[in-house]
């Protein structure tokens, strides 16, 4: 499953790095569902929310210009922060 | 004074070093308040929290080298290590509490890396405290952008023909590398096969030592 991470900024405990927001990756695996970080930081009542492994390939983080287009990123990203390509 | 030195050159030769006392911080004087409060309510006292320390203190790479020379031995346990890393932990003893962890394999063809590019994210139960430079920013922005430039500076010098797989722990999961086997080791005992698996050959930064 193609999916790309959305390009929003918003502020507080945010766990989807910046490097790759607004990126497409591939779905690795489905890791179920776990308590949404942006609000258990502050002690709220933390709803569940699933979790994804997407695995993004180096050109589409860096560019043509990156370092091996064959090597990959690996990371965990909430639903929440995803959308169907 | 006798025991200042200002200038003075150490009896060697090299210049005194500075204590390393210096007025609490915000956050110290923090997790002093909040710890007083825990021991005065009862909830723990001063010699839990030390033993906990000391628990902490005491995890070391060498517990998961034991993880790792099992599933070079048992195919069965690597199959169960490979499936659910936490449970095949567990499975050896080790207390992991809550973790989520995921081994990840290196083959002839996948060369696997960890890194937390949002903190310093680490497998704590099974290798201990991170390495100093694990938390530094440098490794954590550049292993996601150049692992290949990295991993030279750490002696290994990847063929190209090799994915490098680099894999940031943004969130629950925690991550273990699996290295190859090295060649030659196919009469060694398990035992003797612990002693070959370094903690950077588990971060993904090195190899295992050989035969």
């Amino acid at each position: 499953m193609k999916v790309k991470v959305k390009k929003m900024f918003p502020p507080g405990h945010v766990r989807t790095p910046s490097y790759l927001r607004g990126k497409i990756g591939e779905v690795e695996r489905d890791l179920g569902y776990f308590k949404n970080p942006e609000e258990l930081a502050y002690g709220l009542n933390a709803h569940k929310q699933k979790l994804y492994r997407v695995r993004f390939e180096m050109n589409e983080i860096w560019g043509e210009t990156c370092e091996n287009p064959s090597d990959t990123v690996d990371a965990e990203i909430y639903e929440h922060w995803l959308e169907k390509v | 004074m006798p025991h200042d030195h200002n200038n003075e050159m150490s009896p060697s030769g090299h210049p005194y070093r500075k204590d390393q006392d210096h007025p609490l911080t915000y956050w110290q004087n923090l997790e002093i308040a909040v710890r007083e409060i825990l021991v005065e309510k009862k909830i723990t006292t001063e010699i839990e929290i030390q033993e906990t320390i000391n628990e902490m203190d005491n995890r070391t790479p060498s517990n998961g080298a034991k993880v790792i020379a099992k599933a070079w031995t048992d195919p069965s346990y690597k199959q169960r290590l490979l499936t659910n890393a936490s449970d095949a932990s567990r499975e050896l003893g080790f207390d992991i509490g809550p973790l989520k962890l995921i081994a990840l394999e290196n083959t002839k063809s996948i060369h696997n890396v960890i890194v937390c590019t949002l903190c310093s994210c680490y497998p704590r139960n099974l290798l201990g405290l991170p390495p100093d430079w694990y938390k530094q920013r440098s490794y954590r922005s550049r292993i996601v952008k150049t692992p290949r430039t990295v991993l030279k500076e750490f002696g290994l010098d990847l063929p190209k023909d090799l994915s490098v797989r680099v894999h940031d722990s943004t969130a629950d999961m925690r991550y273990i590398v699996l290295p190859m086997r090295p060649h030659g080791t196919e009469n060694f005992s398990t035992q003797a096969l612990e002693k070959l698996v370094t903690r950077d050959s588990m971060i993904g930064v090195g190899l295992p030592k050989s035969a």
